[in-house]
């Protein structure tokens, strides 16, 4: 189980947590764009092998959203990121 | 001593002779001491079988030490009862009763040797073979009942299992001597420190050691480097703890067993560690050879401590065999139990006899460059073995020599299987013949036999090193510590011969590699012949090294044995990934008290007693909430019940508990915006008082949830969504204003259960709401259909919502939960005068579905958009954009056939269909055209209607389809989706 940083609570176990996948910009910049931008916005992940960026929220604990660098090889978490 | 421990010496060992302790095994009545396991409480008593094999059900006895003994596997009956328990591991106690598992009928007479006797038809990947579709349920009750490993416990254990969390700087993972003087530096250096060991007493291989420290025996340092351990308030240690999970996040799971207090069965701890210490030693591994699993046949490692722990004597005559020089500590062993070697069976053929065996052994018949072939069994037992061996000149020759007991040696695996399951890398090492670990992925270091290192003082040396440089990576300075010195018995010059197996692996051969899957040479080499080349493939194709072994004893030899087959190093084969448990572990461990009714917890109503001593049938209703399904009164059946408050909600007043229906209170200035994006629909102008329904579609443009949202006044509006999507909806909202459009200033509190809710519907609902004491205007002009009022009844605060689910005029009374039952009383008590009716989510249903009204999970499956349903005048053409628009439209780009919300008539106006029937043309089975989302006995039109989504369906009224029920065609009309009061008058009276 990973242990992590949340930017308010500080570190506590991944249990607490909700992951809701690879950081994505605003569906603003994608919805009027043409229909294969669009979908490919809406249904393509990186699916990196290495660092992703991701979106967790801490919903059993300060119920706030954070960006979070974690390396997919070793797990590793680099930082967690208040400014989303 | 009592006779019956006739294979126990009067002296030695570390059990306490007077203390006897009586056990039970297969029914037999036996006694131990107080010390034993039962495996070896069962050898002191002559029980040579204590299992039966996975596939060929051979019998089994002891053969390995420890939680490597794969083939001690019973099952503790009692008030524990539990399956897959290991006897070597498992202490004896007063009243212990055990069975031996995969024995059908009985240990002596086994249904199941049958395989043995036809074993050419199970071969590696037979079941992959044999056991497929369509002839599956033929041979499954059979193999089922003969192959499973035990049964599950009838009953729910006596005791409590618990989850601890912990948090330390050092973790050292075994307490065997490099353990020990690992986690003393450690916790010595001021380090919080955790040790722990799978068996009950520290030590590991010093238990059975004759092995000399600082001039006593090991076990005498042992107590006292415990003794200063657990002196330390900052070291913990756990005995009887398995490892069994080693994780990211230098996590590692430890399942201990009978912890304190008594009630306690087990402890599953996670511990995250700065700096994990492996110091898990090394298992013995056997040698393959025919017929290498007949009871008799143990690792020098298990006839040791049979002897030096248990003063068990395990056979009389014994044959050495072994292909390196650790086994020769065993013949002191066997002098002390007073049991003859009739010969050493070396593979070496270079061994210096003078510094393995002291003068006193000289009589013995050392065979060097020899091997067993086969060992002769009579009954359940070894009577002898065939060994081949050469001459002085260097000639073959066969013999047979006589005995009871096989002591093998096959050199020594280091247990890396933590160090694999952190995700280090492994390394074939030639010196020891088998894989250490190379490099670590996480904060991991290892000391002792795991490296390679064979010696006892090397592994000492070793230990405070690792232990002072997991120290200094953390910053902690090393206190200084003394390493003792060895002073007798050490095994300073380990050499291993890397000999795995003396067959080639003939059919017919039993020579077995893994004995806990029961996996042969031959199997290993069908496998390679049918092309299976890659470990892991072979691993899964043979199952070898899977189940309970885990790898412990088998994996090495498979290796060796696929690296000769494929004329390759072992290195090139390399090993399969190590996963967790390391032994088995028990569910009730890892789940702690997180189980039964408070893994997920019921959520309740205010109103629950009253629902209940009413007559209520409790149904869930969606996100735990449990609500009233329907009342039955004395003499009722469910179906008259639902009728009688259908009828009630139809013609006068019923009344039901809408609690559980999800609520939310959104703020802030852009609200208007949030609702415009989450809805299909323009939420523009609604002014305070005024509420509207909304579609919630996924950003995929299908139907997510839908509700009322009412504005109650400038600042706050109440958003409602289905009772089961609230979860769902909440954490969509909070995502969307949290993370895809931080730009909106917006806030959204869940209040579902801040707020009861009350529902008081049908004809007369207005006339009773009258007559309750109120400020409320209850008139149409006052509070007409989708607005919301705020007032009093009888002294408690409410808000009454004018929304209909009944199709009935209809009042939503909220009031803070804590008047909810208060509220509720009162209503009833009004109510009397009107005979209002308590009513139930069933009827609930039937008068939705006259209504064609949409229930998530019936019609909204997940593949529907408002327009398959009938909704399209709820999405807006105006809007530039909403949550599904985009994905919506460029589904309908090309007016694509979709399947369209229809209502259904049986023709037989008795007949129910079940929810989900398919409907499909009388031809055509295997297109279905849709399928009945709901059916129900309406009391109002006096027969049956439904719902269901058909292809095209809108244009096939008056159609007759077919819905397909356990095989039979029932025929349904095809119809609008609403079978009552279609114009909306009644629920906006
Ligand atoms: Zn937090």
């Amino acid at each position: 189980m990973l242990l992590i940083h949340c930017p308010w609570c500080g570190v506590r176990a991944e249990s607490e947590f909700r992951c809701t996948g690879q950081v994505k910009p605003p569906r603003s910049e994608f919805v009027h764009k043409s229909d294969e931008a669009w979908l490919e916005y809406l249904y393509q992940a990186d699916n990196r092998r290495g660092i992703l960026e991701e979106y967790w929220c801490h919903e059993k604990g300060c119920g706030q959203w954070f960006k979070l660098r974690r390396d997919t090889t070793t797990h590793e978490i680099m930082d967690g990121d208040t400014d989303s | 001593m009592s006779r019956a421990n006739s294979k126990r010496l009067h002296f030695g060992g570390y059990i306490d002779r007077t203390q006897s302790l009586k056990f039970k095994f297969n029914g037999r009545d036996y006694v131990g001491f107080q010390g034993d396991t039962l495996a070896s409480a069962l050898m002191a008593n002559g029980v040579n079988v204590l299992s039966r094999s996975f596939k060929y059900h051979r019998p089994r006895g002891v053969q390995n030490r420890g939680y490597a003994d794969v083939t001690s596997l019973v099952q503790i009956a009692g008030k524990n009862e539990s399956p897959n328990v290991l006897a070597s591991v498992q202490p004896l106690y007063e009243g212990l009763e055990a069975f031996s598992v995969n024995c059908w009928p009985s240990v002596s007479f086994d249904i199941g040797s049958i395989f043995g006797a036809f074993s050419p038809i199970l071969p590696a990947g037979f079941y992959y073979k044999t056991f497929m579709w369509p002839n599956w349920h033929l041979f499954e009750p059979l193999i089922r009942r003969a192959a499973g490993f035990g049964k599950a416990p009838s009953q729910a254990p006596a005791g409590q299992f618990l989850n601890r969390f912990d948090y330390c700087d050092i973790l050292v993972i075994g307490a065997g001597p490099a353990g020990l003087l690992a986690a003393l530096t450690a916790a010595k250096s001021g380090a919080r420190t955790v040790i722990i060991d799978e068996m009950t007493q520290p030590g590991g291989s010093l238990l059975y050691s004759k092995t000399e420290l600082e001039g006593q025996l090991a076990i005498d340092w042992i107590a006292r480097t415990v003794d200063e351990l657990k002196s330390m308030d900052h070291a913990t240690c756990l005995w009887n703890s398995t490892a069994w999970g080693y994780q990211e996040g230098n996590m590692v799971c430890v399942s201990e067993r009978d912890p304190k207090p008594a009630e306690l069965i087990g402890r599953n701890w996670k511990i995250w560690a700065k700096q994990v210490i492996l110091a898990t030693g090394a298992i013995e591994r056997p040698i393959v050879f025919e017929n290498n699993d007949v009871p008799g046949v143990m690792l020098c490692s298990a006839v040791m401590e049979a002897i030096q722990t248990y003063g068990v004597v395990p056979g009389k005559k014994a044959v050495l065999f072994t292909n390196n020089s650790s086994a020769y500590d065993i013949l002191p062993y066997l002098q002390v139990a007073g049991i003859e070697l009739a010969a050493i069976v070396d593979t070496r053929s270079d061994v210096e006899l003078d510094t393995v065996i002291g003068t006193d052994d000289s009589n013995v018949e050392v065979l060097q460059g020899a091997s067993i072939q086969l060992v002769i069994r009579a009954g359940r037992r070894v009577r002898g073995v065939v060994v081949h061996a050469q001459d002085s000149s260097g000639k073959e020759k066969v013999g047979k020599i006589e005995c009871d007991l096989v002591c093998v040696s096959g050199g020594w695996n280091p247990s890396v299987h933590l160090f694999s399951q952190s995700r280090g890398t492994l390394r074939y090492d030639d010196n020891i013949a088998s894989f250490v670990p190379d490099q670590a992925i996480q904060a991991t270091l290892c000391a002792g036999a795991i490296t390679g290192e064979m010696s006892l003082a090397g592994s000492l040396k070793s230990a405070v090193q690792i232990g002072s440089k997991a120290l200094s990576r953390i910053g902690i300075e090393a206190a200084p510590i003394s390493i003792p010195e060895v002073t007798n018995g050490d095994h300073t010059n380990y050499q291993v011969d890397a000999f795995w197996s003396s067959t080639a692996g003939h059919k017919r051969v039993k020579a077995f590699v893994d004995f806990a899957g029961d996996v042969t040479v031959f199997d290993l080499k069908l496998a390679i012949q049918e092309g299976f080349d890659e470990i892991e493939h072979l691993k899964r194709y043979t199952t070898t090294g899977m189940g309970l072994d885990q790898g412990k004893t088998a994996n090495v030899n498979a290796i060796g044995i696929i690296a000769f087959h494929l004329d390759c190093h072992p290195s090139e084969v390399g090993t399969t990934t190590f996963r967790p448990p390391y032994t088995p572990v028990e569910f009730g461990s890892i789940a702690g008290s997180q189980a039964g009714d408070v893994v997920l917890p019921y959520r309740h109503t205010p109103m629950t007693h009253w629902h209940k001593e009413y007559g209520a049938v409790m149904y869930e209703a969606g996100a735990r909430w449990r609500r009233p399904g329907y009342y039955l009164k004395e003499g009722e059946s469910m179906n008259e019940a639902i009728n009688r408050e259908c009828y009630a909600v139809r013609n006068h007043v019923g009344i039901y508990d809408g609690s559980p229906l999800g609520k939310f209170i959104i703020r802030g200035k852009d609200t208007e915006k949030l609702l415009n994006l989450i809805y299909t629909n323009s939420f523009n102008g609604l002014k305070p008082g005024q509420g509207k329904y909304g579609l919630m579609l996924n950003e995929e443009g299908l139907i997510f949830d839908d509700g009322v949202t009412f504005r109650i006044d400038d600042d706050q509006y109440l958003l409602s969504c289905s009772t089961g999507g609230a979860p769902a909806v909440e954490r969509k909202v909070d995502k969307l204003i949290n993370v895809e459009c931080p730009e909106l200033k917006v806030i959204i509190t869940p209040v579902t259960s801040q707020w009861a809710n009350a529902t008081v519907c049908g004809p007369l609902a207005r006339q009773m709401l009258q007559s309750t004491e109120s400020d409320i205007d209850w008139s149409r002009e006052a509070l007409p259909f989708m607005h919301v009022v705020e007032g009093i009844i009888a002294g408690m605060p409410v808000r009454v919502f004018r929304v209909s689910f009944t199709g009935e005029l209809s009042f939503e009374i909220n009031t803070p939960s804590r008047y909810g039952l208060k509220l509720w009383r009162y209503l009833i008590e009004v109510g009397q005068n009107w005979d209002i009716c308590p009513v139930g989510s069933e009827a609930n249903h039937v008068l939705r579905v006259e209504k064609g009204f949409l229930s998530l999970a019936h019609e909204v499956d997940g593949t529907v958009d408002p327009i398959d349903l009938g909704h399209g005048w709820i999405v807006s053409r105006k809007k530039k954009d909403f949550i599904g628009k985009r994905s919506m439209e460029i589904r309908r780009q090309n007016q694509p056939v979709r399947q369209e919300l229809v209502g259904l008539l049986p023709k037989d106006s008795k007949q129910l269909i079940s929810e989900g029937a398919p409907i499909a043309p009388a031809n055509k089975q295997e297109l279905s055209d849709g399928f009945v989302s709901a059916c129900v006995w309406s009391g109002v039109l006096e027969r049956t209607i439904a719902l269901g989504v058909l292809t095209d369906g809108r244009s096939r009224f008056g159609e007759t389809v077919l819905a397909w029920e356990q095989g039979e065609p029932l025929p349904l009309e095809v119809t609008r989706p609403i079978f009552y009061d279609a114009e909306g008058i009644r629920l906006r009276m």
